[in-house]
């Protein structure tokens, strides 16, 4: 009893010591998205490439595919582009890039540069689609299923890692189903 | 009505519509301040939205207003942003299982040292009651040791 009693103070303290831990481990940037596992907010978007085109999460229907949030502005963007780029080369899933609150003129600019990844980008101007969809730190990356549900959402640039260890899985796994 | 009055009425109304619709702008605009002051900017995450000059601020700052205008009450343009941003855009956290801790936690640590020291106080009591009677008991402060520590002190040479 007496020796339960004197462990007490170190136990407590390893406890506390164990949530410090973790939360030092996590990032206070990454805000746990509600859309994950929730259908995929509509849109009808004009497409960079021609603006009399449209382009909405409707039309994506029966297969699995990335929505990538870019602009010319956005310098991590460039991080991550050759990675999705090399990803587009191989073919495992079509990615919709979504043009935030750029011009068309230097959001076209910028993929002439870089390369396009995209099957298509679409244009969100004024980024209302943006806030729909929950963006708040550009690039962010979601993956929808083949019933267009949102089943995971990547905020920041997408890294080896990240796309080797969750993404490719996932979409994988949700291509089989 | 005399040409007169029209010109003296006319101007009235005016400025009392005027006077009026600013009136309701005020409130309005207290009002959103009020409810940008309650909700987070995701980007520059220890400021209000009120405060943020973030882009992605005053945007949804603009889509605050909208709602408002569109006759939203502060509880469903709450519910918008939550919708889509989840509770971290609230600075004041819901009530709700996933955070009694946050909530009830302090109360029940507070309760906890009520307790931990009321039983402490408790303890202490007895024993110091233990003290006052001259009866020995093992170990301790008891009559039978002040006794002898008189003795001894009496018997000390420089006495």
């Amino acid at each position: 009893m007496k020796t339960l009693r004197n462990l007490l103070p170190l136990a407590l303290f390893v406890i506390l010591v164990g949530f410090l831990w973790t939360g030092l481990a996590r990032d206070p940037h990454e805000v746990p998205s509600p859309l994950v596992n929730q259908p995929a907010p509509a849109f009808t978007l004009a497409r960079l490439d021609d603006p009399a085109q449209k382009l909405g999460p409707a039309d994506m229907k029966g297969q699995v595919w990335l929505l990538n949030v870019w602009a010319s502005w956005c310098v991590s963007c460039r991080v991550e582009h050759p990675l999705l780029v090399a990803l587009a080369r191989s073919n495992v899933v079509p990615v919709i890039g979504l043009n935030y609150k750029d011009t068309n003129e230097l959001g076209r600019a910028w993929l002439a540069d870089n390369g396009d990844p995209y099957q298509m980008s679409v244009v969100d101007a004024d980024g209302r689609v943006g806030i729909d969809w929950g963006v708040y730190g550009v690039p962010e990356t979601f993956v929808i299923d083949k019933n267009g549900v949102i089943r995971f959402k990547q905020i920041g640039p997408i890294t080896p890692e990240s796309l080797q260890q969750k993404i490719l899985p996932l979409v994988r796994e949700l291509q089989k189903s | 009505m005399s040409l007169r009055r029209i010109a003296i009425l006319v101007p009235a109304l005016l400025f009392a519509t005027i006077s009026l619709t600013a009136h309701a702008d005020a409130a309005f605009e207290m009002r959103l301040k009020n409810l940008e002051e309650e909700l987070r900017c995701l980007v520059c995450q220890n400021q209000t939205l009120a405060d943020s000059t973030a882009p992605l601020a005053q945007d949804l700052r603009r889509e605050v207003r909208e709602l408002a205008v569109s006759g939203k009450s502060d509880a469903e343009i709450k519910q918008y942003l939550v919708a889509r941003y989840g509770d971290f855009v609230l600075y004041k956290p819901p009530v709700k299982p996933t955070t009694w801790l946050l909530w009830f936690g302090p109360f029940a640590f507070l309760l906890g040292g009520a307790v931990i020291w009321f039983v402490v106080l408790r303890r202490r009591g007895r024993r110091s009651g233990n003290d006052d009677d001259d009866t020995p008991s093992s170990g301790g402060h008891d009559g039978n040791q002040s006794e002898r520590a008189r003795k001894l002190l009496d018997e000390s040479p420089d006495h």
